[in-house]
This record gives C-alpha cells, structure tokens and sequence, in this order.
C-alpha cells in the first residue's frame, strides 16, 4: 500500500477535508462486518478526490459516513480543520451545510412534488422565505448550470435524466458548499450527456473553487476528472496518491483494474492469469 | 452494479460439488423451518395472552354478567370460584396454560360441557366450508386469472377484459354473508336445487363454500392476472421463448411456478380473511359449526367457549399461515434466504 | 436532448393537465351520494321508518318498492335512514385505525433498530390473525354494542396502517431528496412535512378508502349476527339479519341492505382504484418522453463507405444475420411510433459485429426483432430478415431450427433465469426438447459448457438455484446456455453492463475466445463505445432507430468518424481518458496536469 499524501499545489493551506481511521459497519452488534476498515483521506482546497473501486469497496459507504447519515464505528471526519463528530450542534449545522452532495440517481435526488424553483429557494432559505425574495439568485444558479429561467415553475419529471443532475449540482452549490461530495454522479446518464455533466463540473469548480470528492466505478471519469486517487476493495485503501499512479499502479488490484479497461487495441483481452490470480487468489 | 466473485471471496472455496449443495439447503431449510416455527409460538403466546386476558379485562365482574343481575351473591360467589377469580393473578395465568397442556379448555357454562368436545364436533364443520371455500378460489381465481392475462398478452380479448375487470370487481367487493343471502334467495328458495340449511350432507356445502370462496376468489384472481402480467414482461421469460418451446412447456415450466410463488404471499392475507368469513357464513346457513357458536357464546357471557373457539380460529389461521410459508419454500427457495416479503 | 434546451410551454405542469380517472370519478360521486343520504335521511324519513302498516312482512309493492318487514314498517325507507349510523361507525373506525396504526408506525420509525426489528415482528404477528376473529374478541369483552363494534374494528384493522406508514417512512426518508434537505439545513419537522408526508400521503388515502370500504363491510357483518347494533338503533347489517329472518316471506327485505351495503363498499373501493391509478408512475412519464424525443434534432441519414466491407468479410460464406429495411413499430396499424426507421445490417459468418447506442436508440429492439421475441404490442417488416439463411421475412421458420442455430445472452443475470428452478434444469432444456437428447447425457454436456465459460465447479452449478451464483457466475453461465446448441449466431444483448470492470473484461474475454475457437459469429449490442471498440471487427452506430453510421473497427480506432453523435460518444471513452491520463503523467515527469 503506497500512501502519498497529496500535496496540494504548492500551498501550505489546510486540508478541508481530513478522514483519519475510519470505520463503519451497518447493522447492529459486534459481529456486523465493517464495510469501512480504516480509510484514511485528506483533501486540498480546490481539489478533487476519486474514490474508485468496484461493488462492494465501500465507496458509497464512506459517502454517506462523510456527510453525516451513517455513523463511523472508529476514526474521525474533519472538515476545515473541526471534527464534525465532536462538534456543538450550532456549529455542526453549519459545517453541514458547508458538505453538499450529489445523488446518483437523479430520478431520486428531486422531490417528486416540488418545482425545480422550490427545491432551489428550499437550498437557499432551508428554514422559509418568499420564493420571490430569491428570485434572481435561482435565476443565476439555473444560468450557471445552463438551464433555462422558465425551469423555475416545472416539476422534476418533465427533466431528463442529464438535466435533472443538472438542477441537482444547482442545489449543491447554491449554499456554496466548501466541498462536494459526487457520488457516481454519470453512471446513470447515456454517455454523450455524461460528458457534458463531467464538463460542467469542472467549469464550476474552476470557478467556485470548491474541493470535491468524486466517488466513481468508472476509471475514465476518474482520470478525466480528478487530481488525487484512492483505489479502495473490501472497505479498505489499496492504493492512494496523484492520478498519475493509474500509469503504473503498484498494487496488483489497482493494476488489474487498469488493466480492465477496454482499449481499441484489446490488450486488456490478453492476460486472463492476471484476473485469476488477483480475484480468486 | 451487481455483486460478483470480487464482492465476496468466499464463493469458491473448494469443496465436494453436488453433496455440497444438498448440505447447504437442508441447513438453510432447518434455519427456515425453525424461523417459521418460532413466528408459530410467538401467535400461540399471543393468543393465549389474549384469550387469558379476555376475561381480566372484562369491565365490573365476570361472574357478575354471567349468571346475570337478578343471581344472589352465592351465585356469584360459586361461579368466581370455579373460574378462579378468587386466586392471585399469577396463579390465575398459571392454572390457565396448565389446563391448557392437559388439553382442558374448561366446561362451558351453559351446556356444562367440555369445551374440547364442543370444538371437537363443531371444528370439521367449520374446517370443511372454509376448506371448500379454498377449493373454489383454487380452481376458479388461479385458472381465470391466468388465461385473462394470457389472453391480454396475445393482444386481443379488449372486450373480454374489460367485463371481467367489472365483474371481478364487482365479485370482490360482495362480502360472503350477502353472496351467501343471495344465493339463498335464488338456489334454495328459488329454484329449489340446493337446500338453505348448511352443513348436512355433501349438498349442504356447496352454497355455503361458494358463498365464503367466491369474493376471495375474485381478489385472488385480480392479484393472479397482475404477477402473471408482470411475469410475462420479465427477462427469464424472455430467455425461455429464446429457446423456442411451446406454450403449454413455457406455462408449467417458468410461468406457474413464480405465479405460485407471488400469488401465494398474498393469498395466504386472503386464505386467512377467508376463514374470518367463515364464520360469519355459518350464520347465514345456519351450520353448526364454530361461527355460530362463538356469536352465542358471546351473547351469553360464554368466557370459556369464546377463549377455546378464538384459540383454535387463530391458532387455525397460524397453521394456514405456517403450511403456505412450507409451500413457499419448496416452490421458490429464494425465501429460504430473505424470508417471506410483504406479508 | 441536447441537455441546455427545455421543453416547451405546452407541456403544463402536472396539475393542470391531469385528467382525473374514470374509477376516482365514479366512487367519488357514489360516495358523496351516500352521504348526502346519511345526512338528510334521518331528517325527512326518521319517523317513517318506525311507523309500522298493517301489511306485515308484504313483497315489493307500489307502496313499498322493497316490501315491508316483521312489523310491516317500510324496508326501503328504514334502509335510507340506516345509512346515517352505519357510515358514521365506518368512518370513526376507520379513524381509529388509521391514527393508531400511524402512531404505532411512527413511533416505529424514530425508534431505534432493535425496537423497530420486534415491532416489525408484532406487527407481523398481528396481521396473521384474522381481523374478524380479534374484533370477536374485543366485543367479547365488552358488551356487544355500537361503540364496541366500531373500537373493535378500528383496532382489528390498525396493523395494517402501522405496517405501511412504517416501510414508507422508512423507505422515503432514505430517499437521496430527503437527505439532501437535512444536507442544506432544514429543519428536521419541516423535512417531515414538506418531503416526507406529501410522498407517503397516496398509498396511505388508498390504504384508507380499502380501510373504509372492508369496516363497513365487516361491521354491518359483525351486527348482521346479533353483535354489532342492537335494536332499536338501525345499521344495515341488521336491516339484512332481519330480513333474512323474513326471508320465507318477504325476500326483497333482505335486498335493500345488501345492496347499500355492497354500493357503499364499491364505491370506496373504487375511489381507492382511483388513488392508485392517479399515483402512477406511467400517468407522467408518457408525456415527458415524448417531450425529450421533440426536442432531440433531427439526424441526417448517411451511411458511409464500409458498408462494402461486409460482403468482403463474408465472403464466400452466407452471413450469420442479415437485414435489410427493417421498421419496427408500436402496434398493428402503422399509426404508432417507429421505433426503428428501415435499417440495414450485417454480421457476415465468424464476424463481431458491434452494434452501439444510447438508451432508447433501438438497438435491443432490433435484436430482439432478429431473435423473434419482439413483445405483441410491437409489429415488424421488413425487406428481408435473414438468421443464420433462415428467411424469417418470407417463410415461416420451425422454432427448432431457431433454436438451435441462435443463441442469446440478455443484459441481467440476475434476471435471466427462472428464479425458481434448478440451473441443470433451465440449462438442459432447449437440447432436451429440440434434440430429443437424454437427460444425463444433456447434463454431461451442460456440465462441459459450465466449464468451457470459466464457470467454477460446474457440477455444484447443476443442482443450484440461480440465485446461488455471483453475478459474473451467472452471466457465464447464461453464456454456456447459449452455447449448448452450438449455435451459428450469438445476440449478446448488454451482456456486461451489469457487471464491475473486472469481471466484465473476464466476460468479454470469453465472447472473443468462444467467437474464435467455434468460428461463431456474435452481434454485440452496448451503449458502452470502448466495450463495442475493443471487441467488434465492424460498428453500427445506431441513434433513434436509426443507423447513422457504419465503421470497421480501425476507422473507429483512428476516429475517422463523420456523424457529431459518434464524436460525443467517444469523447466519453474510459480508455482514452485513462491514455490521457497517463500521457499527462509521463509529460509532467509524475505529478498530475
């Protein structure tokens, strides 16, 4: 197991996220088995973090330990510097808001029975407020994501599933989020929109400068995206530093999972003893 | 993403083949087996709790409403004695359920009768319409439900449809007592074919059975059409067409066998509404069976005869409950793992 | 869809254009009658039901359409004023039901797992029982009466309501929109009012009008046999026990309750039919589909030069599939949608043919039209549709040959195969019946297709059910089921979509070495373009039903293509972007771009 720390560029700013040790399982009692076994990540500002890995890694689990939904059985998640475990309600809220997420199903993440433009004044004045109050900053937010003003009064289901993911990174960064969690945020999308919601991501983190942990099984988007990389199985890290490390992954897992990746010239359908040795050995 | 080899390392551990699967499901058919029967025990300590407290919860004084407010005190006083009011709560419980291990469910208060006896001669009664009641739903909901949603999938019947959509619905939403006065009015008074008393003879069942079958019947068929519908759609279908074979091969072979399964988690709520109705045909027949003998037990303060009748209904209804969770688990052993959904 | 452009003005939010279902209408009226009878009934009819004639126990006359009963009082009117009471105890019960259950349930649900795991057991338990027989219970304890009916009944159907409040509010508050709201901040009871309560709120009314119409039901069942209201009160349950009583004489009498009884219960029944279907799904989605394919622009037809190479691949030799003008459309008539517009294709004998689209572009349905399981709903012709020099167009072909000479691996393992049978049986079955072969000489040859498809201790697979396999498991052994007739063509449909990586290049892996060593040719459909890249000789890009573009697999590598969506899709190639990775590395000396 290599563990480079990521360096972030040039800065000596501290990390906004930090996972130390954690572990989680679900289920009740000692003999749940831990989906997280001691995950260690730390994240720069302006960065983003692929958690790659295959059903079953945990990538989602550690997700949702992140974001405050699953309680860790060990370790501890520090977001701009303060452990959320330990702090004051007050001061939780608002470092809760600081973490937004987006789902992967955008069929799920959008509440079947609300306009696009409450879901986003919901964003904006989680505790009420006139909708017409915020107007013009729902307006912005659906221009910075490149839907039209006139979504305002639809509901979810008249959106396919590219722009609803759309309306959804909308609400992540209407609060201005200092780090965004995205979790496998494509995988549900027909490949010539993925690419447009790959881009716009990146366009609005280059201009909002938010740090984000991008959560994925698919090893292109990983390298198309990302900085850093933690290669995870089993719940725990197999391999983490620079994106760079995909050239030659040290781990055989990592390997084989680079290896796996159809390439037009099918070097990945030669080497049948790689997977055996790796998956059943 | 479905789980694979990679999310669980264990799958191939080395090992005999064949002797090994046979080793496997007989261990998860005891683990089924005894999960099933602890859901047994807990309804029979549920139903003892109740039927025990069914009489601590009578308002002001059992004995008091039993022999009525015209008795004297002895009169009142003999009978708290017999049914042991007198003695503390726990001793109370304890004689209960040691009675009950004997298998003495006391003497009935009006007749002065073994209430064993009494369900003893009024239990197969009761058992034999509710058991034709099944046979109607089995041979009329199953069938129809199946040939309509084959018929909707060849694309034509849209007439066909449509009236069985009003007449299922309507069917279903008869309760038997009425179905059963109707065909009263019409069988027995009618036209004279079959006899309005229930329960004598052969011919003494036929009408009390359609009576308490026909709307279980009808919601069974409606719920029969739907998973059928829904089956034909699935991949695993598509699968079997893909190996060319004939209807009646697809129909056997990969249709009934997962119909059963659905239909059967959601029969089993409607087998044991079935038996509920039971009791309240036997009225209209005038059968005497345990329908018409817990209404009279109610009426005169029968507290044995209404705590061995709820008993036997409910421990009737678990047994039901029990044989279709077996069936479940020979038919699709999938439950065997996750256990019975939905119900 | 182009993801910027937005639908346009005329489709109208969700309310405006709804059309109400004809079952909700129908119940909604009956029921509003029914209670315009309970309330002004009594009012106008009240001392007449009480006033007895002379007539004792008459038929249906002028006079009294549903005759008269014991004390020659009229049946009709007394059944009239009946309904105040017994829709009254309907209703309470039905409260009680659904504010116990609901109570229950919630409780239930901010409770922690242990307490949530037994109450979900009770609950359980609870249901086993026969409403009927607890009702009989709680009226034995009190005495039988009007109010012991209706708490009877109200605590006999509660467990329902407990469970269903229960699994919703568990299963929406997991939903990604509720956690993100506690995300942004909002306050937990608003997130239960704004997000929780309106989604669980459909199944619950539908659970309650069936609630309703089932405790009127069983309540004028219960006082039909002497112990729900007593005399002199009127429901109309007793209205039929008595007219029951007076059958001999007077049947009609007992006609008139039971049919307010059963309209009643229809028409609550109905408008619960009614709740479900205005809930479904299908009711919004139809219209939203339809407005994505408007707003897709159109795609010029044009298919370029390698279309020629077919017949040079194939030389010499018949091809495995060949079609030509195939259209495939929603009914018989030709007014429904084309799903598929007159495509052309190849897949010459030997061949990996590749064909590529995104969902909804009419690859499966092509596929599924070549292997004849098109669902009946669907229709197809064609110029010529050829399967393994079986003319399908023109001739009626015998399934065995099909059967034989195609074999198909579907996109789900999971899905598949039949749950409930042993995988010797389903992998046996299409030699057993088209070849005639014996059982144990069938399963020698299953077991050595297991083992050909990398399937691990094929003789344990034999006798497991499918839900026993891994996923990669199952997915080569759906590939030995097709292989066990050796067929000339193989339709592999997704065949790796549901897989990880890992196991999918394993899988793909063996399509290529079973294509080489039994010279068979193969029609991979994916929307995955690196899948299509690495494994096929020759590429069909298909885009709403359309083919718009025909490559070989090394003008696909050089990326000479002509069509913009073919560009959209490789520019979201995992391998690329990996190669770019990596070329960043290397040029930057290790550290990323």
């Amino acid at each position: 197991m290599t563990t480079s720390t990521p360096t972030s560029t040039g800065t000596v700013d501290q990390p906004i996220l930090s996972v130390t040790g954690l572990s989680a399982s679900y289920g009740f009692g000692r003999r749940a088995p831990l989906v997280l076994d001691d995950v260690s990540l730390t994240l720069g500002k302006g960065r983003t973090m692929g958690v790659v890995g295959e059903s079953g890694s945990g990538k989602s689990t550690l997700a949702k330990v992140i974001i405050g939904t699953l309680g860790a059985s060990a370790g501890t998640v520090e977001v701009g510097g303060v452990d959320v475990g330990r702090a004051k309600s007050a001061q939780r809220q608002a470092l809760r808001r600081s973490v937004q997420m987006i789902p992967q199903d955008p069929y799920a993440s959008l509440d079947p029975r609300m306009t696009i433009g409450r879901t986003l004044r919901e964003a904006l004045a989680p505790k009420g407020g006139r909708e017409s109050t915020y107007r013009d900053r729902i307006v912005e937010l659906l221009e910075l994501v490149s839907l039209d003003a006139s979504a305002v009064n639809r509901y979810p289901h008249e959106f396919s599933g590219g722009m609803r993911q759309r309306v959804a990174i909308a609400r992540a960064i209407a609060v201005q989020p200092t780090l965004l969690i995205a979790d496998e945020v494509t995988s549900a999308l027909d490949a010539s929109i993925q690419f447009e919601v790959l881009g716009l991501l990146d366009r609005l983190q280059k201009e909002l400068g938010f740090g984000c942990v991008f959560i994925t099984h698919n090893l292109g988007v990983a390298a198309r995206m990302c900085d850093d990389i933690t290669v995870m199985r089993y719940g725990k890290v197999v391999e983490q530093g620079p994106i760079s490390l995909l050239a030659a992954p040290a781990d055989p897992y990592t390997r084989l999972l680079v290896g796996s990746v159809p390439d037009p010239d099918g070097r990945f359908l030669t080497d049948p003893s790689a997977y055996d040795s790796v998956i059943a050995g | 993403m479905s789980t694979d080899s990679v999310a669980s390392p264990a799958t191939s551990s080395p090992s005999t083949g064949p002797s090994r699967a046979s080793r496997d499901a007989a261990r998860q058919w005891v683990s089924y087996l005894l999960r099933r029967l602890g859901g047994l025990v807990g309804i029979v300590i549920a139903l003892l709790v109740i039927t025990f407290l069914l009489v601590q919860f009578v308002p002001g004084d059992p004995a008091r409403n039993i022999v009525g407010v015209t008795a004297t005190q002895e009169q009142v006083e003999l009978v708290r004695e017999r049914l042991g009011l007198n003695n503390p709560f726990p001793v109370q419980a304890l004689d209960y359920v040691v009675a009950l291990l004997q298998g003495d469910l006391g003497n009935s208060f009006v007749t002065q009768q073994p209430i064993v006896d009494m369900i003893g001669q009024r239990l197969p009664i009761t058992a034999a319409v509710a058991f034709g009641g099944l046979l109607v739903v089995l041979l009329v909901g199953f069938p129809l439900g199946i040939a309509i949603a084959f018929a909707e999938r060849r694309g034509g019947a849209k007439v066909g449809s449509g009236i069985y959509n009003v007449v299922a619905g309507l069917a279903g939403a008869i309760p038997e007592y009425i179905t059963g006065t109707i065909l009263v009015i019409v069988f027995a008074l009618s036209l004279g074919w079959l006899p309005a008393q229930g329960g004598v003879g052969f011919n003494g069942f036929i009408l009390p059975a359609i009576a308490v079958g026909l709307a279980p019947a009808a919601a069974i068929s409606r719920v029969v059409r739907g998973e059928t519908r829904a089956i034909l759609g699935q991949e695993y279908i598509a699968t079997a067409r893909s190996k060319r074979i004939s209807t009646g091969r697809l129909l056997v072979g990969h249709v009934l066998p997962n119909v059963a399964t659905s239909a059967l988690t959601i029969g089993g709520i409607i087998l044991v509404a079935l038996l509920g109705g039971t009791v309240i045909v036997e009225y209209v027949f005038n059968i005497p069976g345990l329908g018409t003998q817990i209404v009279e037990s109610i009426l005169s303060s029968d507290y044995p005869a209404i705590q061995g009748i709820i008993l036997t209904l409910g421990l009737l209804a678990a047994l039901v409950n029990l044989a279709i969770d077996i069936l479940l688990g020979i038919l699709d052993p999938r439950v065997l793992q996750k256990g019975r959904m939905g119900s | 869809m182009t993801a910027g452009t937005l639908t346009p003005p005329a489709a109208a939010p969700l309310r405006a254009g709804k059309r109400y279902p004809v079952s909700l209408v129908i119940g909604l009226v009956g029921l509003g009658f029914i209670l315009l009878l309970a309330i002004v009934a009594p009012m106008i009819w009240g001392s007449a039901a009480e006033a007895g004639s002379g007539d004792l126990r008459t038929g249906p006359s002028a006079e009294h359409w549903f005759g008269t009963d014991s004390q020659g009082r009229d049946v009709l009117i007394r059944t009239l004023v009946a309904t105040r009471l017994t829709l009254i105890m309907g209703v309470i019960a039905t409260g009680i039901a659904v504010v116990l259950g609901g109570l229950i349930g919630a409780l239930l649900v901010v409770s922690g797992n242990r307490v949530r795991w037994f109450g979900a057991r009770a609950i359980d338990l609870w249901l086993a029982l026969p409403p009927i027989i607890v009702a009989l219970a709680v009226t034995a304890i009190f005495r039988p009466n009007e109010v012991t009916v209706v708490i009877a009944i109200g605590i006999a159907f509660s467990p329902q309501f407990a469970r269903l409040t229960n699994n919703l509010a568990s299963s929406v508050g997991a939903k990604d929109f509720v956690v993100t709201a506690h995300l942004l901040g909002v306050p937990g009871p608003t997130v239960l009012f704004r997000h929780v309560i309106p989604n669980i709120a459909s199944p619950v009314l539908v659970l309650t009008s069936v609630c309703l119409s089932t405790s009127i039901i069983t309540m004028s069942g219960l006082s039909f046999i002497g112990l729900g209201v007593q005399p002199p009160a009127i429901d109309w349950g007793q209205l039929l026990a008595s007219g029951l009583r007076d059958i001999y004489q007077n049947p009609s009498g007992a006609i008139a309750p039971s049919l307010a009884i059963v309209l009643t219960g229809l028409s609550a029944s109905l408008i619960g039919d009614g709740f479900v279907a205005l809930s479904e799904p299908r009711r919004i989605q139809p219209r939203a589909r339809k407005v994505v394919r408007a707003a897709a622009p159109a795609v010029p037809v044009e298919i370029n030069a390698a279309s020629t190479l077919a017949a040079a691949t194939a030389a010499g030799r018949a091809p495995a599939l060949d079609v030509r003008d195939l259209r495939v459309q929603v009914g018989q008539s030709g007014e429904g949608a084309q799903l598929v517009r007159g495509i052309s294709l190849t897949v010459g004998a030997g061949e990996i043919v590749g064909l590529v689209g995104e969902s909804g572009s009419g690859k499966s349905i092509t596929a599924m039209t070549a292997a004849q399981l098109l669902p009946p709903e669907l229709a197809w012709d064609a110029a010529s549709l050829d399967v393994a020099s079986h003319a399908l167009s023109s001739s009626s072909v015998p399934p065995t040959a099909l059967a034989l000479d195609l074999g198909i691996v579907f996109q789900d393992p999971s899905s598949c195969f039949n749950p409930a049978r042993k995988l010797g049986a389903q992998l046996t079955e299409s030699i057993r019946v088209h070849k005639k072969v014996p059982k144990q000489e069938a399963e020698r040859l299953a077991i050595q297709k297991l083992r050909e498809a990398r399937v691990t201790e094929p003789e344990l697979r034999m006798r497991q059910y499918p839900h026993e396999l891994s996923g990669g498991m199952r997915q080569r052994a759906m590939i030995a089921m097709a292989l066990i007739t050796t067929p000339k063509l193989l339709i592999a449909d997704e065949p790796t979509t549901a897989l990880d990586v890992t196991v999918q290049a394993d899988v793909l892996r063996l399509i290529k070495q079973i294509n080489r060593d039994h010279d068979m040719a193969v029609l991979l459909i994916s929307h995955d373009i690196d899948v299509i890249a690495a494994m096929c000789d020759r590429v069909y890009v298909m885009y709403r039903g359309e083919i718009i573009e025909h490559l070989t697999a090394a003008q696909l590598r050089d990326r000479e293509v002509t069509q913009p969506y073919t560009e959209k899709l490789l520019a979201a190639s995992a391998s690329t972007a990996l190669e770019g990775a990596v070329y960043r590395a290397n040029a930057n000396g290790g550290s990323p771009a």
